[in-house]
């Protein structure tokens, strides 16, 4: 499998893309040449330079550091949203697809109605009202998301519960939760996998445009769709305010779905392209 | 009549599924709505204020009362379609969703004719001519559609085309006067139809693409092809027939993530449609506005799966009706 991903030039740059990013979440306080709340005046609204390479804002805070810092804001999320997603959808997708009858239909009718929601609409409310804290935040971006890791969970339970060497776990004398833990997900592991890269560039999208809206990391901590929304308001004159952390957003969900798809590509060749 | 008997049955168990679904969207958005901590009085009155002052707030608009008792009248108004009124303006929340609905079902209209008309043919593109730079193309198109946070491809658009060309305006409805101007509101139009179909041709060509390399592998486009027809007749009247029906359901489904994006575009462009009025209300804890707007919303989305689903199963006489 791996040989096959590193064969897959696109994965490949996505990988490196992710690695990249979460590099620079981690090494933040190293590498961000200033702090993301040091203010200068006198160095308010300067185009991209030397000095500062990505310009600065209307307090004259470095873009770059900001950026630099957001990464962390934008990628904590995203990881314990997607954590709580797969843990939610993995159970429920599984439970659905090896047990089948009612127990399938109540889970995977609550699925349709979670996913006939729009989602930005129950996420407002509930972070509006609830406050906008990074678990908070994370929570109600999974309780949005859980539905689509359920699904596919529960297709690939409902094809391994076929197989023989499930009816020989059974003829052993093996219980429903070690054939769930030790057979069915372990061998749906791959997809899972893929699946929780793929919703970690959605869950850093609907982070984004929950701190566009004033909903997310609140100020002075940077994330990406703060600085946007700061960004607009001096668009005309200084451009990279709104530019750069929108690009850093658009590069980061790029890399997860270029690695994703990598990674699908990698694990079953016949879905090359699927979808 | 067997299968209008079907029909019917099928749709009368999906609307009652439906009514369900609105039932579980009110009473989970009343309960969280309740159960926030804070509420509007400290929005309404602003600043400090005594207990005394915030009980008669909440006396004057009903919030005083047993949680079960609020949300049966809540219930038993809405359903002869009073929605309430605002408590911030006192206006009434079904006047106030009507004014802006017109101006959302505009943009998300727009936004979603531009996107099929769009990805259709560039979805074929890359299917017909798999493996080449179209499909290259295509395929870095729907990627980077996928990718992009709808917000900032807006705010990109305004630096584009406002900014920088200064050929289109960066926000609003028309120009101030000209509201029955047609040319005002077309050139308004632009800038957000284009920021919201952009993201929804991405998904919408994807699919077309997979669901004609699926209908270019079968039978009968073999046997089009061994009779002789052209290759262009087997592609549009053969396979893409049947390979767009799925793409109905597409469709259908990507509705909620349409909706969702327009509260995003909205708010960039200072478009003054429902998404705008409901981060609004959620700012301001306005809760008849709020449940008002969702309640509108998710029966939109509802009905117009629900209206997907029929018409598929009318497109294709292979689905039954269960």
């Amino acid at each position: 499998m791996s040989a096959r991903l590193v064969r897959h030039r696109r994965g490949l740059i996505g990988g490196a893309a992710v690695v990249l990013m979460l590099l620079t979440g981690v090494l933040a306080p190293l590498i961000a040449p200033h702090g993301y709340s040091n203010q200068s005046l006198l160095q308010r609204l300067q185009p991209p330079s030397a000095a500062h390479w990505l310009g600065t804002d209307g307090f004259g805070r470095d873009v770059l550091s900001r950026v630099i810092w957001g990464t962390r804001v934008s990628l904590q999320i995203g990881f314990l949203a997607t954590a709580l997603a797969l843990l939610v959808g993995t159970a429920l997708g599984s439970a659905a697809g090896y047990f089948g009858g009612t127990a399938d239909t109540a889970i995977m009718r609550a699925a349709d109605a979670f996913m006939a929601m729009p989602a930005l609409f129950l996420i407002l409310v509930v972070v509006a009202l609830f406050g906008a804290s990074l678990l908070n935040t994370a929570l109600v971006i999974s309780l949005v998301t859980w539905a689509q890791v359920a699904r596919v969970v529960r297709a690939e339970c409902l094809s391994l519960r076929g197989r023989e060497f499930i009816d020989a776990a059974h003829a052993l004398g093996a219980g429903h939760a070690r054939i769930l833990g030790r057979h069915l997900l372990l061998n749906a592991m791959p997809v899972i996998i893929v699946q929780a890269t793929l919703l970690l560039g959605q869950t850093i999208l609907i982070e984004s445009a929950l701190s566009y809206l004033g909903l997310g990391a609140q100020p002075p901590l940077p994330s990406w769709g703060n600085m946007v929304v700061e960004g607009r308001q001096f668009l005309a004159s200084a451009w990279w305010i709104a530019a750069f952390p929108g690009l850093a957003i658009f590069l980061t969900v790029l890399g997860f779905n270029l690695f994703g798809d990598g990674l699908r590509d990698a694990l079953d060749p016949a879905l090359r392209g699927a979808s | 009549m067997g299968v209008d008997a079907g029909l019917r049955g099928y749709v009368l168990r999906r609307l009652g599924f439906a009514l369900l679904m609105l039932v579980c969207v009110s009473l989970i958005l009343f309960t969280l709505m309740r159960l926030a901590p804070g509420g509007p009085e400290a929005v309404l009155i602003g600043g400090e204020f005594s207990p005394a002052a915030a009980a008669q707030i909440r006396e004057r608009l009903g919030l005083d009362r047993p949680l079960p008792l609020q949300y049966l009248r809540w219930a038993a108004a809405a359903f002869r379609g009073d929605l309430g009124r605002s408590f911030k303006t006192g206006d009434p929340v079904a006047a106030l969703i009507l004014d802006r609905l017109g101006p959302t079902l505009q943009l998300t209209g727009g936004a979603l004719v531009l996107a099929l008309v769009a990805a259709i043919p560039l979805g074929v593109l890359a299917a017909v001519r798999r493996g080449t730079i179209w499909d290259t193309l295509g395929s870095a198109i729907s990627l980077f559609g996928v990718s992009f946070p709808s917000f900032w491809l807006g705010i990109m658009l305004i630096l584009l085309f406002s900014e920088a060309f200064r050929w289109l305006p960066p926000s609003g409805l028309s120009e101030y006067g000209r509201e029955a101007d047609p040319l005002s509101r077309l050139r308004h139009a632009i800038l957000p139809t284009l920021t919201l179909g952009s993201i929804q041709m991405a998904a919408f060509m994807r699919f077309t693409r997979s669901s004609l390399l699926e209908a270019l592998r079968q039978d009968y486009v073999r046997t089009a092809r061994a009779k002789g027809l052209a290759g262009g007749a087997v592609v549009w009247r053969h396979a893409l027939r049947n390979a767009l029906i799925p793409v109905v359901t597409v469709v259908g489904l990507s509705l909620p993530t349409l909706v969702g994006g327009a509260v995003l575009t909205e708010t960039v462009f200072a478009w003054p449609g429902i998404g705008r009025l409901a981060v609004g209300a959620v700012f301001e804890r306005d809760y008849p506005v709020i449940m008002g707007v969702n309640m509108v919303v998710a029966a939109v989305v509802i009905t117009a799966n629900l209206v997907t689903d029929v018409a598929y199963c009318l497109i294709d006489p292979r689905i039954s009706y269960r």
